[in-house]
């Protein structure tokens, strides 16, 4: 099978709106939750969110194609284009018949649902619905658009899998590439659930932290005092191609994917496996597929999202696979910083991992104040500062409502 | 120019995203203002908000420059 490797990125996260922004506010160990801004949350269990900040959709594209996409896709274009003049593909000419678009997003157009739903509840009962919210709810157009925009004629669809979506859309473009269908993918996932029922919603299932006096050290990872998620929004992009391909074009190579893995917990629709059971598989799975030991992982950036039962269970399966080398590697959760991107989450913490890999800088897990003793203190969770070392794999957890849990291993790209 | 058509011509302005002096009365909704056949419903259905009637689809088929827009909501917008 041919080799994959990452040639360009692009993000637009609540940190910043650039991948050196992004990055930036890993390694600084910034938050970006605050106030809620999209709308008035004043009665609303939880008032902060982790928003993507000044972004205006038409100083990237003119004002009719904005208002025909919901912002989740409006992410899609935004990062993806950054990712492919990262990559030096915007001059590149790319044969489109052998590249392709596979995005990730766990929700889609859930603004566009609610405003049209709500115009039509306002109204006389006489259904006027817009032509375009179809085309703008549905949670495959971003991939579409890409299409379109780039002339990518490969494989393009959407990947669904809840907060895994986007490590869902990076495993398949990664199969697609090695198993020789297609030379070149945009992948990555986004996602813009800061609206009213998004967050009336995840509240309901008394899932997000409702630590409204102090947004900014809501999302505490492994902290005993956690309690609930930082709805976060954005997007980020990645640009995969066959190892021939990036050389033949004298590409610049952040990394290679070395691997992957999927699992389901078959157990409950929210709820992790008491005892990770899922998640210890999915590790598994995805060092088995990229052949590599446990030795040979220095990082995990976890799915860890700040909840009392999901970051133990992760715990548990990271010890159940590691062993003694879970004592030896850094963990760390970048959803303290960036809160919980959903469906974009995977395609945003591989960008962490990757840059990791490049800057051998491991970010923290910011937000540490109190030691929850069901975790064992000799886990290295990277608490409040990012730490030097050299990584030379990485591991990416993302697991979804559904109980589907995906691993990506990315490690530094040697010749 | 009728209230009607200023109010006409910034629709379209808005919707289609195009330049007011492309938005002649001869001017074509898909020919030459860029609309494909999604916009062109959403052209119908913000006449009809702006201007609170209805318009039968068989006449929304005939509604297809700037001017034929004008000429209708003139006769039968209240």
């Amino acid at each position: 099978m041919r080799r994959v490797v990452v040639t360009g990125l692009g993000a637009l996260t609540p940190l910043g709106n650039t991948v050196k922004e992004y990055w930036e506010g890993l390694v600084q160990g910034r938050s970006g939750a605050g106030p809620i801004t999209r709308f008035d949350a004043s009665k609303y269990r939880t008032r902060f969110a982790a928003e993507v900040k000044g972004f205006d959709p038409e100083n990237h594209m003119d004002r009719k194609e904005a208002r025909k996409m919901d912002p989740y896709a409006q992410y899609a274009m935004v990062t993806a284009q950054d990712a492919l003049l990262d990559a030096g593909l915007e001059e590149f000419k790319v044969n489109g018949e052998r590249a392709g678009v596979i995005w990730g997003s766990g929700i889609g157009g859930l603004y566009t649902v609610y405003h049209e739903f709500k115009n039509f509840f306002e109204g006389d009962g006489v259904p006027k619905f817009n032509p375009f919210f179809v085309p703008k709810m549905i949670s495959d157009i971003a991939a579409g658009y890409l299409s379109i925009r780039y002339g990518f004629r490969g494989p393009n669809y959407t990947t669904v899998s809840a907060c895994a979506s986007s490590n869902n859309a990076i495993i398949d473009a990664f199969n697609y590439i090695r198993w020789g269908v297609t030379d070149l993918f945009i992948t990555g996932g986004s996602e813009a659930a800061v609206n009213e029922p998004g967050v009336a919603g995840f509240n309901a299932m008394k899932a997000l932290s409702e630590r409204n006096e102090d947004p900014a050290t809501a999302s505490r990872p492994f902290d005993l005092d956690r309690d609930g998620f930082v709805l976060g929004e954005g997007g980020a992009a990645l640009i995969l191609e066959s190892l021939d391909h990036a050389l033949a074009r004298d590409a610049r190579i952040y990394a290679e994917i070395a691997g992957v893995g999927l699992s389901a917990d078959a157990h409950h629709i929210t709820a992790p496996h008491p005892e990770g059971l899922g998640a210890t598989l999915v590790m598994r799975n995805a060092l088995r597929d990229a052949n590599l030991s446990p030795s040979e992982i220095d990082y995990i950036n976890v799915h860890g999202t700040s909840t009392p039962l999901g970051d133990l269970s992760e715990i548990k399966a990271i010890q159940n696979v590691f062993g003694e080398d879970a004592y030896r590697l850094n963990v760390s959760s970048t959803k303290s910083m960036t809160g919980h991107l959903l469906g974009a989450a995977g395609a945003a913490e591989a960008v962490a991992c990757i840059l990791a890999i490049v800057n051998n800088t491991v970010p923290p897990t910011i937000n540490h104040f109190t030691d929850d003793p069901a975790f064992d203190p000799r886990i290295n969770l990277t608490f409040n500062t990012p730490q030097g070392r050299t990584i030379r794999a990485a591991l990416s957890n993302t697991f979804g409502f559904g109980g589907h849990n995906t691993s990506v291993i990315f490690k530094a790209y040697q010749a | 120019m009728s209230d009607i058509a200023n109010k006409v011509r910034s629709i379209i302005v808005e919707k289609l995203g195009v330049d007011e002096n492309e938005v002649t009365p001869e001017a074509s909704f898909t020919n030459d203002l860029g609309a494909d056949s999604l916009d062109t419903v959403e052209l119908i259905m913000e006449f009809e908000k702006e201007f609170s009637l209805s318009i039968p689809d068989d006449q929304a088929e005939n509604i297809q420059t700037v001017g034929q827009a004008i000429t209708y909501l003139e006769a039968n917008a209240k």
